[in-house]
């Protein structure tokens, strides 16, 4: 009776989960696997009624791309971007996170107005930035003129080199991808705030009361007793940020449109696609993306596991 | 005074400071949005740098025109709500269909390759759109799919059931296991028990689910314009505002109306189902 009853559930199981499984077939593997595929095939964008599914294979679509200096451009870039993106998000959601852990009245409040740019439609919110940001007629502009004394505006969007007087140097900035940053850390923060929150309010109190005791102040406290606990959090979420950030499309995209220093792989494969309509050539760039994406992550984790393993 | 006693005091001043660094960081852009949605574009060019609104000045004329109709000279936004709720409402629908019964499976019963499942969820949700944005571009051109919003709701669905069922599973393994025994005992089957057990318990944890999944369709760009580009009365919202705010025609004070308009229902639903949301989507990290 248990053994059927068992033997039952497992169809039941499958049975259950077999509309998720067909469409993640459908729409995510089957279409991945054909993109390797259209990688290694001479596809543009008018022909593609008539290629058929085993076209001759070639390599010449990732002989064009590895040619171009863009693609190591892109690549730079997105790199600087993802790490720049990334660390910020995460510093700033671990502020807010520990601003916010001791109760005060309308914390309730706070905490949820804080989760507002994650959730708000990434199209409104650059569009916002974009305006704020403009050149002529924009607020920071305007306030930074009458405020800090700017001389000229600054086109935070579309200035690919500016320059700032530290001590009397000089120093070069990449303005817009600078900017790019600093959205993508004000959009990105409240998902790190609400995983390093959860965590905090989850932390067992001995500890800490015990180090009080022994006359351990606030910093000593945070940084031998509490980030330790946070740190795997952290890990998980510099894992989850890497990825998204490495991949991340709509914020570039609407903010600059890739101009300026700030053409990422992903914004570079949509203009393959849909400006030189040469299906391939995106299709070769999107592969080698991705496998960037898992041997950066596959080196982390390495890293990770083993320090853990040095560690025990 | 002692290094503890300056500490104590330096975060007691440091701590309303931060707070209030960050709420008028992430609050100052919506309030912005909402006042120059809020002032006709002449008194925006005369006064750029204000955010006071003058009582006098005030319009609404700007919402009136960005949800007009094209053809009455408006930007027609009130069509693009509509395709974009349906879009929205019709991949919340099917994802909690195929999703409540999957999230069941993965944390309730036992059947060959569970655990793998669970890691081929993760991989498919962090995968990267762009990669898959190729394929089903060339797949819809072949099939002349592009424009229609069903093409849409199915790429929404593979991107958003994979999350909903970590989230909904979650739930399920916090409801005992002897209550589900008991239906089973009383003669139910196991979808009896789904039905009449689990779901009405699990119900606080669908709708979470169901308005996360209304939220990313809502929201969602990339393949809105890779898909609907070319058709404009299939546009949804936030393709919308994205291809006007390009063009200098609009001014600047419609399309904020705009952004308003497509900011106000997601941030609303958020606000009503905040606590549930975010324990739904951190209740792993408080495990650690």
């Amino acid at each position: 009776m248990a053994r059927t009853l068992r033997q039952h559930d497992a169809r039941t199981g499958l049975l259950l989960l077999t509309p998720t499984l067909v469409i993640v077939l459908a729409v995510v593997l089957v279409p991945l696997a054909w993109s390797v595929l259209i990688a290694f095939q001479r596809v543009r964008l008018i022909d593609v009624g008539r290629t058929g599914l085993f076209d001759k294979l070639t390599l010449d679509n990732f002989v064009r791309v590895f040619a171009s200096d863009a693609l190591w451009n892109s690549l730079r870039t997105t790199v600087l971007y993802t790490a720049g993106s990334t660390f910020l998000a995460i510093a700033l959601g671990l502020v807010a996170a520990l601003a916010l852990r001791r109760p005060f009245p309308g914390r309730a409040f706070v905490r949820a107005a804080m989760l507002i740019p994650y959730v708000a439609p990434v199209v409104a919110v650059t569009f916002v930035w974009r305006v704020l940001l403009n050149p002529e007629f924009g607020l920071v502009n305007s306030w930074g003129r009458r405020l800090f004394g700017w001389d000229d505006p600054i086109a935070f969007l579309s200035q690919a080199r500016g320059e700032i007087t530290l001590f009397g140097l000089d120093v070069p900035v990449p303005t817009a991808l600078l900017t790019v940053i600093a959205f993508e850390g004000w959009r990105y923060f409240p998902f790190a705030f609400l995983f390093l929150l959860a965590r905090l309010s989850a932390l067992p109190g001995d500890q800490e009361e015990a180090a009080t005791v022994d006359g351990a102040t606030p910093t000593q406290r945070f940084r031998h007793i509490v980030l330790p606990q946070l740190m795997p959090v952290i890990a998980v979420l510099v894992v989850l940020r890497t990825i998204w950030t490495f991949n991340e499309f709509d914020d570039v995209f609407l903010l600059t449109g890739g101009a300026a220093g700030t053409e990422v792989v992903s914004v570079r494969v949509y203009e393959l696609l849909t400006v030189q309509r040469n299906v391939g050539a995106a299709a070769a760039q999107s592969v080698l993306l991705a496998v960037v994406l898992v041997v950066l992550l596959g080196a982390y984790l390495w890293l990770l596991r083993r320090r853990e393993g040095a560690g025990s | 005074m002692s290094r503890d006693r300056v500490e104590r005091a330096v975060f007691a001043v440091l701590r309303p400071v931060v707070v209030g660094c960050f709420l008028i960081a992430t609050l100052l852009p919506f309030y912005a949005m909402l006042m120059l949605s809020l002032r006709p574009i002449e008194d925006l060019l005369r006064r750029p740098d204000s955010l006071l609104v003058d009582l006098s000045r005030l319009t609404l004329t700007t919402y009136a025109d960005v949800l007009r109709p094209v053809a009455d000279g408006g930007q027609g936004f009130l069509g693009l709500l509509g395709n974009s709720a349906l879009v929205a409402t019709a991949s919340v629908l099917v994802a909690l269909v195929i999703a409540v019964p999957g999230a069941y499976a993965v944390s309730r019963l036992e059947f060959f390759g569970r655990r793998h499942v669970s890691a081929l969820f993760l991989a498919v949700y962090l995968f990267p759109g762009i990669v898959l944005a190729i394929p089903l571009f060339v797949l819809l051109t072949k099939m002349q799919l592009r424009g229609s919003l069903v093409g849409l709701v199915l790429v929404y669905l593979a991107q958003t059931v994979p999350v909903a069922i970590y989230m909904l599973k979650n739930y399920f393994e916090t409801i005992p296991v002897s209550v589900e025994e008991a239906g089973l005992v009383d003669g139910l089957s196991r979808v009896g028990v789904i039905r009449r057990i689990s779901l009405p318990l699990a119900m606080p944890s669908v709708v979470a689910t169901g308005i996360f999944v209304f939220m990313i369709a809502w929201n969602e760009f990339l393949f809105a314009l890779l898909f609907l580009v070319e058709r404009r009365d299939s546009w949804t919202v936030s393709l919308g505002l994205a291809q006007l705010s390009g063009s200098i025609e609009v001014p600047t004070t419609v399309l904020m109306a705009g952004s308003v308009v497509i900011t106000v229902p997601v941030v609303v639903l958020f606000f009503l189902t905040e606590r549930l949301l975010s324990q739904g989507l951190t209740s792993g990290a408080e495990k650690g």
